[in-house]
């Protein structure tokens, strides 16, 4: 037996794809994915129109679904994260409903509690068999964990596996079991390695990055949670992996030992498991191929699902058990709200992904940003989208200074007597912006072209188009 | 102060400005494009027109490319850009 089909055009029809249906991808390949395009091309191509996609994350390479959604092929499009590319178009208003943007663990709960129930679901997978017992730990287009695709393989109607590296029955080291599989489709690629994951992810040599990572990673070893046991997870950008650096340094000189590493898993994760930081790494994606390696040999390196990573609606998420995330903003404003999704003009760059996750579970949850970014102050009186809402954000480390949120009466005690530089954010504000000047509001269009659904399934804000 | 010849200053990076002036026969011509237009366009333009004014410069065509310049660097961008053009002394 074997559940091989020739294309995907005949596996389409298999399905029994109707017009109004949902269907979903996973963002594992990220900027390097093929599948969302090949697979929504062939939907155009078969004349199919009002399709709704669910895509945990649309990257620029997805360009090609803008065209889908002038042609009415997708009308409605469910994402956790979407790259300024897609994003600047859904800004000016091109589609009729507005984007629904969920966060990486509402994702799965709504999937899994059959408020957004898949039709077809179609992985993208670095390694099957041909019966779909599938990983990204192998093939060409290695990946590391699949942690995004479960709920989709698990729930969804009909379960297509799409990969580039056929190999026999059974594949042991298998992520996705072939019990959820219906069919399996035999690409040429499936993805280019190069967008998949970076070959390195480089500390930032900025010294406003390092000076950055440096608070950081003060405020971590002061807040009181820093002892046997700790728990982290930080993101890819240079100053976070500067903060994992440090603090990889400052674990051993101090001889603590972490239980576990969590992520959006890079190199300097991988490096503190192996110097003994953590007990184990929680892995939901993987940014490097040293983090694609060390899953894939180190028993220690665990692959979880989005739903175990994150969701509101499990008996228990690892987002609970976090210690301290650190995280990124692209506009914080003076009640803590931080903006990921859009930036500093309304243009969608972006999305919730795990932020409002994790700020929601971890004990202490830091923002790390430069205080300005060309003549634009990171600090507002208002974002102009909350993605993550302020009662979840504890600190904001900047080059200037430090800003705890007013309901951490503990860490600001605890932080003053270590002298740091605290400082209230209303005159962090006041500092920038006598450097940028006081900027004019943006003002944005009626239209809403995105809602901002958090993790509670509530709409804590819509993003509105921008005026051309 | 007139504008002899076409000259420029600064550069497209982040937080930087790239000023290119050129002689121009019927008073001030200036193209500004700016990614912090919608926050500042009439703090930069009042700026460069103040160091245009501190020159006595009438006829100028003048275009801006902001990255998102603080004041102080689009005055100093301006300013060598026209003493580039061969105006004054520098």
């Amino acid at each position: 037996m074997s559940k091989v089909v020739n294309t995907l055009k005949e596996v389409i029809k298999l399905c029994g794809l109707k017009e109004g249906m949902r269907v979903s991808f996973h963002h594992h390949l990220r900027n390097g994915d093929h599948v969302i395009n090949m697979v929504l091309d062939e939907i155009a191509d078969m004349g199919y129109k009002d399709i709704t996609v669910n895509a945990s994350s649309v990257f620029d390479i997805h360009a090609p679904i803008v065209n889908h959604i002038r042609n009415n092929v997708v009308t409605a499009l469910e994402v956790n994260y979407m790259g300024a590319v897609v994003g600047r178009e859904i800004s000016k208003g091109i589609m009729n409903k507005p984007v629904d943007f969920r966060s990486h663990g509402g994702r799965p709960s709504d999937i899994e509690s059959g408020k957004t129930p898949i039709d077809i679901a179609f992985i993208a997978a670095p390694t099957s068999d041909n019966m779909g017992n599938c990983t990204g730990k192998y093939g060409a287009s290695a990946c590391g964990s699949l942690g995004y695709a479960f709920a989709d393989a698990m729930y969804a109607k009909k379960v297509v596996v799409i990969t580039d590296n056929l190999v026999d029955y059974p594949l042991y080291d298998f992520s996705i079991s072939e019990t959820y599989v219906d069919y399996v489709v035999s690409v040429d690629k499936i993805g280019d390695p190069t967008g998949i994951v970076s070959g390195t992810t480089k500390i930032t040599r900025d010294p406003v990055g390092l000076m950055m990572a440096s608070y950081a990673t003060k405020v971590i070893q002061h807040s009181g949670l820093l002892q046997n046991g700790f728990s982290f997870q930080t993101g890819a950008g240079g100053a976070s992996l500067a903060v994992a650096k440090y603090l990889k340094e400052l674990m051993l000189k101090e001889n603590i030992r972490g239980s576990f590493g969590m992520g959006g898993i890079t190199g300097y994760l991988v490096d503190m498991l192996e110097a003994g930081c953590f007990e184990t790494l929680m892995d939901v994606q993987c940014f490097d191929l040293k983090a694609v390696e060390s899953i894939r040999e180190n028993k220690r390196h665990r692959e979880v699902t989005a739903s175990h990573y994150a969701s509101p609606t499990v008996k228990s998420a690892i987002v609970n058990n976090l210690d301290v995330v650190i995280l990124g903003a692209t506009q914080i404003d003076t009640n803590f709200n931080v903006n990921v999704h859009t930036d500093s003009n309304g243009y969608i760059m972006g999305g919730s992904g795990g932020h409002s996750d994790t700020a929601a579970g971890a004990k202490l949850t830091m923002i790390v940003a430069p205080l300005t970014r060309a003549r634009l102050s990171l600090i507002t009186d208002r974002v102009l989208c909350i993605s993550t809402p302020g009662k979840t954000v504890d600190v904001l480390v900047t080059q200037r200074g430090i800003a705890v949120n007013p309901l951490r009466d503990d860490l600001i005690a605890r932080l003053k007597e270590a002298k740091l530089p605290i400082i209230d954010i209303n005159e962090l504000k006041n500092i920038a912006e006598k450097i940028t000047g006081i900027p004019n509001d943006v003002k944005l269009g009626d239209k809403v072209v995105g809602n901002v659904i958090y993790r509670d399934g509530t709409v804590i804000d819509k993003i509105r188009s921008v005026v051309v | 102060m007139e504008i002899k010849n076409k000259a420029a200053a600064g550069t497209l990076e982040s937080s930087d400005i790239y000023v290119v002036v050129e002689p121009n026969e019927n008073g001030i011509d200036l193209h500004l494009e700016s990614i912090v237009y919608n926050q500042f366009n009439e703090e930069i333009e009042k700026a460069v027109r103040d160091v245009l004014n501190d020159f006595n410069v009438e006829n100028i065509k003048i275009q801006l490319k902001d990255r998102g310049a603080v004041e102080c660097a689009i005055r100093a961008r301006v300013e060598t850009a026209l003493k580039r053009a061969g105006g004054v002394n520098s």
